[in-house]
């Protein structure tokens, strides 16, 4: 392999209390080994004045500690008050921007770098390419493509300049709404939510009626119950060309998460081993990496048994 | 007032015939592979069959759109090239696409060919049009089944192109096209395949006294034995939540949307979109039929009466989903 492989810290996609919120960034800017991360309101807007006033402090102690920052966009704009702030976030921004929805590519400035965030659909070369043209720099692909088409992707993008990033840890994104299924759940609607988003730290967990864990809510947001994982997997995707690998956050020690990603791709820590811990650091979760590997997303396959296409 | 362009479906050239005969204004159909979102077995059209399909149409004064709107896959662009180079070469009117390189390729080497945003694109808000009509030339964008009918009608006002709305037939609670639930139970997805929740990861199970659907390997409805057994449709299921036990994400809804029509048409809305390449020559006869009733008393600002469709939409319960803005 060429370059060293990166990590990215994705934005909180929950909704955590602020103090919570900046705690976080101020552990990861002291202890977290990974090399930018990523700030913002990406799910919800209603979220944002909570917030939204320590981006800034948690952008700067990020940056002294040497991590690249970067401010990520939302992923449904449809309110005129989403609109003004997109087109603020892209044009007062000194920071670069992960794009999260296209509605952005009206704002940013020709030639001005900026990231593509995984809720993109970026499927084949064509868009890969177009984008490349446009400034990206760095793109984390849809989570639901299988190895094969990251390895096409990946190739790509390195003709292009691109870092080519995968969704390597924490429940995946799997669908957005104009409805509020949280606010929903709690019988309440999205303009009356009360934020009861805010009582799921990690989002609320869905059954079927057979009682097996399916989904998790997370307001307007539908993930997957099971957290994906690849730390099994790196060798194998840093052959097919992927370049970063992006961790989630989650309400979890994400500095010990980043700690055994760090110490895979270095070579410092077998496969095995890393999972066991990870196992230990979330007792209930359960991992999956099926997208890339099996059949459907929600599958877990150990490496023996893969099929790598 | 105009009356608006009714766009209807057709998923095999008897029910394309059936619905020009019906009173449509456009039809739109796919070509019989995963460049369509209506990717199912025995469905969409031959390149004979879009010629001929062309033809009838025209005859009759009814345009032909064909959907090329699912993502093309990684290393293989070619069969999504050449579905647009062919919609161009068999004479259609437009092509209705989603992925960004697909645009950029359609306006370099089609650039005659009229271009419509699919749905698939999750274009919500006027930027992210304006946006696809500045670079590649976007004639019509087919609105998101996320907006109110009020913010549809600010839409209208700061856009430079047509739109088309959803008004009837299967109802997506998500985003389209920004959505892989259905690749999370089966592997397959409408961004990928064509398709959601496919009938090929499908299995009906009697337990006790229960059927059971299923959708790969998790369990989506449990019904009484003996009741309507509605099709596993991932989002349409029923689930617990947080002490909540029902249908989570959506009820077993579709969408019925004719009451609105005065209110799209003042709106600024062009077209009217009607969902079912899937569904049967009779029904598209009888919903095409309907609803260009419903249009003619739309042109002549007649009031226009709730439709008798309700037994040929899917769970029997219809909804004006998000065009309301408590759906939400």
């Amino acid at each position: 392999m060429t370059a060293r492989a990166s990590l990215t810290l994705g934005p909180v996609l929950f909704n955590w209390p602020a103090d919570s919120w900046s705690d976080f960034y101020a552990r990861i800017a002291d202890e977290a080994e990974v090399d930018r991360v990523f700030l913002g309101e990406v799910v919800c807007s209603k979220r944002s004045p909570f917030y939204e006033d320590r981006i800034l402090e948690a952008a700067e102690r990020l940056q002294k500690a040497g991590k690249e920052v970067y401010l990520s966009s939302l992923v449904l704009v449809t309110l005129p008050r989403e609109r003004k702030a997109m087109k603020e976030l892209a044009e007062g921004a000194e920071l670069p921007l992960e794009v999260n929805d296209l509605t952005m590519m009206r704002y940013l400035e020709a030639g001005k770098a900026f990231a593509v965030g995984p809720l993109v659909n970026v499927y084949n070369e064509g868009t890969l390419a177009w984008l490349a043209g446009r400034g990206a720099r760095l793109v984390c692909l849809p989570p639901e493509l299988p190895i094969g088409s990251v390895a096409s992707l990946a190739a790509a993008g390195g003709k292009a300049g691109i870092d080519t990033e995968v969704w390597a840890f924490g429940r995946v994104p799997l669908a957005i709404s104009g409805r509020c299924y949280h606010a929903r759940i709690h019988g309440l609607s999205k303009d009356s939510c009360q934020f009861v988003c805010g009582e799921d730290a990690d989002g609320l967990k869905v059954e079927t009626m057979d009682g097996e864990d399916f989904l998790a809510v997370n307001g307007v947001q539908t993930m997957s119950f099971t957290h994906a994982s690849v730390l099994g997997d790196l060798e194998a995707l840093e052959a097919a060309g992927v370049t970063s690998f992006r961790l989630s956050p989650h309400d979890c020690d994400m500095v010990e998460v980043a700690r055994l990603f760090r110490a895979r791709l270095d070579g410092r820590l077998e496969a095995g081993a890393a999972m066991e811990r990870l196992g230990a650091l979330l007792p209930e979760a359960r991992f999956s990496n099926g997208f890339l590997f099996a059949d459907y997303g929600a599958e877990m396959v150990e490496k023996a048994e893969r099929q790598v296409a | 007032m105009d009356r608006l362009e009714l766009v209807c479906p057709a998923g095999t050239p008897a029910a394309l015939r059936a619905a020009v005969d019906a009173g449509a204004d456009t039809i739109y159909c796919g070509f019989r592979d995963e460049t369509n979102a209506r990717n199912f077995p025995g469905l969409n059209f031959s390149r004979e069959e879009l010629a001929e399909g062309v033809r009838y149409a025209h005859n009759a004064g009814v345009k032909l759109l064909v959907a090329i709107n699912t993502f093309p896959r990684a290393g293989e662009p070619e069969k999504w090239h050449a579905a647009v180079d062919d919609a161009a070469k068999y004479g259609a009117d437009a092509v209705i696409l989603a992925d960004l390189g697909l645009l950029a390729y359609a306006a370099e080497k089609q650039s005659q060919l009229r271009r419509h945003l699919s749905v698939q694109a999750a274009a919500a808000n006027a930027d992210a049009i304006n946006f696809y009509v500045d670079t590649f030339g976007v004639k019509r964008v087919v609105l998101p089944r996320v907006l109110t009918v009020q913010e549809i009608a600010a839409i209208n006002r700061q856009i430079k192109c047509e739109t088309e709305v959803f008004v009837f037939g299967g109802l997506c609670v998500m985003a389209e096209g920004r959505c892989a639930l259905s690749a999370y139970a089966t592997g397959r997805s409408p961004n990928m395949n064509g398709a959601c929740s496919p009938a090929s990861h499908v299995v009906y199970r009697e337990e006790g006294s229960d059927l059971v659907s299923k959708l790969g390997p998790f369990t989506i409805n449990r019904v009484k034995r003996g009741a309507p057994a509605p099709y596993p449709t991932l989002c349409k299921g029923c689930f617990s939540a947080g002490g909540y036990e029902g249908h989570v994400f959506e009820d077993p809804v579709s969408l019925d949307a004719a009451t609105l029509l005065q209110e799209f048409a003042k709106a600024g809305v062009t077209a009217l979109k009607i969902e079912g390449r899937q569904r049967s020559r009779s029904y598209i006869q009888t919903v095409v039929r309907s609803f260009r009733e419903a249009t003619e008393a739309q042109a002549k600002g007649l009031p226009i009466m709730a439709n008798e469709l309700k037994r040929l939409t899917e769970g029997q319960t219809t909804t004006a989903g998000a065009y309301a803005k408590t759906w939400r």
